[in-house]
């Protein structure tokens, strides 16, 4: 075994989806006393790594997927359901113990140390798998869309018919009939010669004994039963009567609550603080310092965050003091401005002559798009609660990596993972943001400090201020057209180059291209926000490609139709959403109609937004959305996940903005960090396109195609040309 | 010692007069169905029913609440008769509406509000009702639709009190 530094394990850690989901399928024998311990009770029989079946003949799926709304935990068990051949009604679902046998690196890790004997068959599903590892990897944990696509394609799948296969191996071998004459059907194994019939859980123990298959036979689209149905969200029904338990309502016998602030300035230390004000308050226990940051912990959150106000922190200067917004984007204008002109970058695509095309260019395009800082500000902002003793560290939280949290609050405890215990529970919104640990790091420091449970919450202000953000960023466009029209050249240049790497490229056919990214860094901390890359550069790349089929002087839709030549999935995924959107009416005055296409995480959308520009002010009417997910494991989940992508983008589209001025971030909570709300939010209309192409993600391929269809429809009403968000910036007071 | 009804039961709480009803609720009363969003009336997770009025319990003193009955989302189902859910919840499950659901809590209870003082609201009077609560995961279409569906079959749950025509409708509310 090689040597692995934490730096490996937090990253293998994060592998994701694909690793253990494959492991499953090929590595038997993870039925160590450990795991069964930990996941099974009252005489379930766990079958293999992933399935359990109790004596009353309920099923339940153990994934590593955390669910913040997306239905991860319900899709993937209709995928166990249907290749199990089990009732809808005996499944259940259980979010696996973060440990390292349900890790999604415990495969990764043999596969990157070699020494994964992987069956000659299913190399074409482990060269998928790795490819999906190989991105999860760079995209992180339950995050990028890759609970379906990744999990469950190669693992839920594949362990729900080996455990198909073991059971029915099972029965032949207890009855005494060949395995031919039996069928698996409602959880139940089924003798055709003799009617006889008996309930999984009667084989369950015998099967747990065999080692599974590395190659069941999968079913085929036209034998899912549940696989395309959709089916009501396990999770839904405690989530209308209060009883669903998020992080924030963790409950900790005796524990006290603590208010924080953080500096200002990312970068900042606590240098000292002036608590006598606050150690006299009601109800306050005391106050913890640490490094770049300081806590009040009191009897209940109230007193708490009074007692907060109170304090008068000093905090260290840093070269960042002065930087603005203003500051920034002028930075990175410059950074764009020496690329263009030969400063070094680092090119995702590079083909064809450029110079030789822009030369004999019958027109040409130059512009630039911005859009600002993000924050994720999830419904329920950052806590956690922690006890920490000396001999252990109990964190209770909603994380979108359980694992990667017990890795990094050991380290920042500096104790080892063994001490350390992860109690997930639901997340009142991820997106990104709950993959990283800093509420559970505090919250464990601050819990040692005090010795005692202390559930810290953060103030919506800390949430909005001390985020991870989605990156200001600015990218530069030069279109050389030649005399029909056709892109004879496409250059574009931007800066803070992340995940997935193919977020910039366009899908159309163009001459010579250069794509290049150039550093421009800045002290504002990066994180993953829906959808990541593609939040930016679906809305730089759509929107400028609509500026370009302008200046050729044809139909949006039309000049992407016939620059997709050759891509009938994203044709028909274009036009579906602009037929079924009536592209091509005449509009009345003061509506406009716009389109943008975006791939990404393995799924195509197209968007038509109609938009209303009266009295100055713009709406949104109706988005048309098509949607080609390769195969819709519940039609009704993809659907929502549409809508909600949708309107997470649009709220980024019409009024997202952070800004930064003297170092810190100037918004606070949704008085000037605005959500689009039920009054401006629009009728959203999915259509699903099942083309059978490989299943791809839900979560966040709704998201990036929102900003560029709606300034295209706001450039359709109006003339005017959007090229930085959001809309609120922008004045159209001209339009009554 | 402030006394308050919360789901009908009397509960009397040694806080400080001035602690906003979210925190007494959450932490002394230990219900955590209502939720914290932004502390400031902004987003609607904390809404409640203070005398079947919806309040964002985030900037309503304790004090402010004394005597009062106030009913929270542990609460919701009992405001109509039987054992059952609201006619919301059960048109918030029909509909599929919560996502990460921490907004749900909030939602419901201002739909509960709506419906008692208009129980057929149109398009206009949802949004009027509803645009207070933030739901970062955009479900407001399942939000508005379910809306709906609860003032369709709240009619049918006042018409079950008629004997005449219990027999049809039994199922019907809830298939
Ligand atoms: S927490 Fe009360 S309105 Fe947001
Ligand atoms: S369901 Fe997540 S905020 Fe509304």
């Amino acid at each position: 075994m090689g040597k692995w530094t934490r730096r490996a394990f937090i990253t293998t850690g994060v592998l994701a989806g694909g690793a253990l989901a494959v492991g499953v399928a090929i590595r038997p024998g993870h039925r160590a006393p450990k795991v069964a311990g930990q996941v099974t009770e009252n005489g379930e029989v766990l079958v293999s790594t992933w399935v359990k079946i109790d004596p009353s003949n309920k099923v339940t799926l153990i994934a590593a997927h955390s669910e913040m709304g997306q239905g991860a935990h319900t899709a993937l068990t209709q995928m166990l359901a249907d290749e199990l051949d089990a009732s809808w009604e005996d499944m259940r679902y259980m979010e696996a113990p973060a440990i390292d046998e349900y890790a999604n690196w415990a495969l990764g890790k043999g596969f990157l140390l070699g020494d994964a004997d992987i069956p000659a068959a299913l190399v074409p599903t482990v060269d998928g798998a790795m490819l999906q590892i190989a991105k999860a990897m760079k995209m992180q944990i339950t995050g990028g869309s890759t609970s379906i696509r990744a999990t469950g394609v190669y693992g839920v799948r594949v362990a729900g018919a080996a455990a198909r296969e073991l059971l029915l191996q099972a029965a032949s071998d207890a009855w005494g009939v060949p395995l031919s004459q039996l069928d698996a059907k409602d959880t139940h194994i089924i003798d055709r010669n003799s009617g006889k019939r008996a309930p999984f859980a009667e084989f369950a123990l015998a099967a747990s004994q065999t080692a599974p298959s590395a190659t069941p036979t999968l079913k085929t689209p036209d034998q899912f039963r549940i696989m395309g149905k959709s089916r009501p969200r396990l999770d839904i029904p405690a989530k209308v009567d209060g009883s669903a338990v998020f992080g924030i309502d963790a409950q900790v016998e005796g524990m006290k609550y603590a208010a924080i602030l953080a500096a200002p300035v990312f970068g900042a230390q606590l240098l000292s603080v002036d608590s006598t004000e606050a150690q006299a308050m009601p109800g306050v226990a005391q106050i913890v310092s640490l490094d770049d940051a300081v806590a009040v912990v009191a009897d209940g959150y109230w007193h708490a965050s009074q007692a907060l106000k109170t304090l008068k922190p000093q905090w260290s200067q840093t070269d960042n003091d002065a930087t603005s917004s203003e500051s920034l984007f002028k930075q990175f204008d410059q950074s764009l401005a020496e690329a263009f002109d030969g400063g070094s970058s680092k090119a995702d695509v590079d083909e064809g002559d450029l110079p030789a095309a822009f030369a004999s260019a019958a027109a040409a395009l130059d512009a630039t798009y911005r859009v600002p800082f993000l924050a994720h500000a999830c419904m329920e902002p950052m806590n956690a609660t922690a006890l920490v003793t000396d001999e252990s560290c109990q964190v209770w939280i909603g994380t979108q990596n359980p694992l990667g949290f017990r890795y990094e609050v050991a380290d920042a405890m500096d104790m080892d993972v063994e001490q350390v215990q992860i109690h997930q529970h639901y997340m009142g919104g991820g997106f990104g943001r709950r993959s990283i640990s800093d509420s559970a790091i505090q919250a464990a420091k601050i819990a040692r400090a005090v010795g005692e449970p202390v559930k810290l919450i953060w103030s919506r202000e800390e949430d909005v201020r001390h985020d991870h953000y989605r990156p200001a960023v600015a990218s530069r466009f030069r279109v050389a057209l030649d005399d029909q029209g056709q892109i004879a050249a496409w250059e574009n240049v931007y800066h803070e180059k992340h995940e997935p790497a193919e977020a910039p490229t366009i899908p159309y056919m163009v001459g010579a291209q250069k794509i290049h990214a150039v550093d421009s860094p800045t002290h504002v901390p990066f994180g993953a926000w829906r959808s990541v890359d593609h939040s930016q550069h679906g809305f730089f790349t759509e929107a400028f490609f609509d500026e370009v089929a302008i200046a050729a002087g044809k139909d949006p839709y039309e000049y992407r139709m016939s620059l997709l030549e050759g891509k009938p999935r994203h044709q028909k995924v274009l036009r579906t959403a602009a037929e079924r959107a009536g592209w091509g009416e005449e509009l009345p005055p003061g509506k406009g109609r716009g389109i943008s296409l975006q791939e990404s995480f393995g799924s195509l959308v197209a968007q038509v937004v109609d938009v209303t520009v009266r009295d100055g002010k713009v709406s949104v009417d109706r988005v048309v959305l098509a949607v080609d997910a390769g195969f819709a494991v519940s039609p009704d989940g993809l659907t929502a996940q549409m809508e909600s992508g949708v309107n997470y983008g649009l709220t980024a589209a019409l009024y997202g903005e952070i800004t930064i001025a003297d170092g810190a971030v100037q918004q606070g909570n949704f008085h000037d960090y605005l959500m689009v709300r039920m009054a401006d939010s629009p009728e959203i209309e999915t259509h699903i396109i099942n083309s059978g192409e490989a299943w791809g993600g839900a979560g966040e391929p709704g998201t990036p195609g929102i900003a560029p269809a709606l300034v295209n429809a706001v450039f359709d009403a109006t003339g005017l040309r959007v090229r930085e968000l959001p809309l609120s910036k922008h004045d159209f007071s001209d339009f009554s | 010692m402030i006394s308050l009804s919360v789901n009908g039961e009397q509960r009397d709480l040694d806080v400080d007069p001035q602690m906003p009803l979210l925190w007494a609720i959450r932490e002394n009363l230990a219900m955590t169905g209502t939720k914290f969003g932004c502390g400031i009336a902004q987003c609607g997770a904390c809404t409640v029913l203070l005398n079947g009025k919806a309040i964002r319990s985030c900037v309503i003193s304790v004090a402010t609440a004394e005597g009062g009955e106030v009913t929270t989302i542990e609460g919701l189902a009992d405001l109509v008769p039987g054992d059952g859910l609201h006619p919301l919840q059960e048109a918030w499950i029909e509909k599929q509406v919560p996502q990460c659901g921490y907004c749900q809590s909030g939602q419901l209870m201002s739909a509960a509000a709506l419906l008692d003082s208009n129980p057929n609201p149109d398009d206009a009077a949802i949004d009027a009702a509803m645009s207070g609560n933030v739901c970062r995961c955009g479900m407001y279409s399942r939000i508005r639709s379910a809306v709906k569906l609860a003032a369709a079959q709240t009619g049918s749950v006042v018409q079950t009190f008629d004997p005449a025509v219990t027999t049809d409708l039994e199922g019907a509310d809830h298939g």
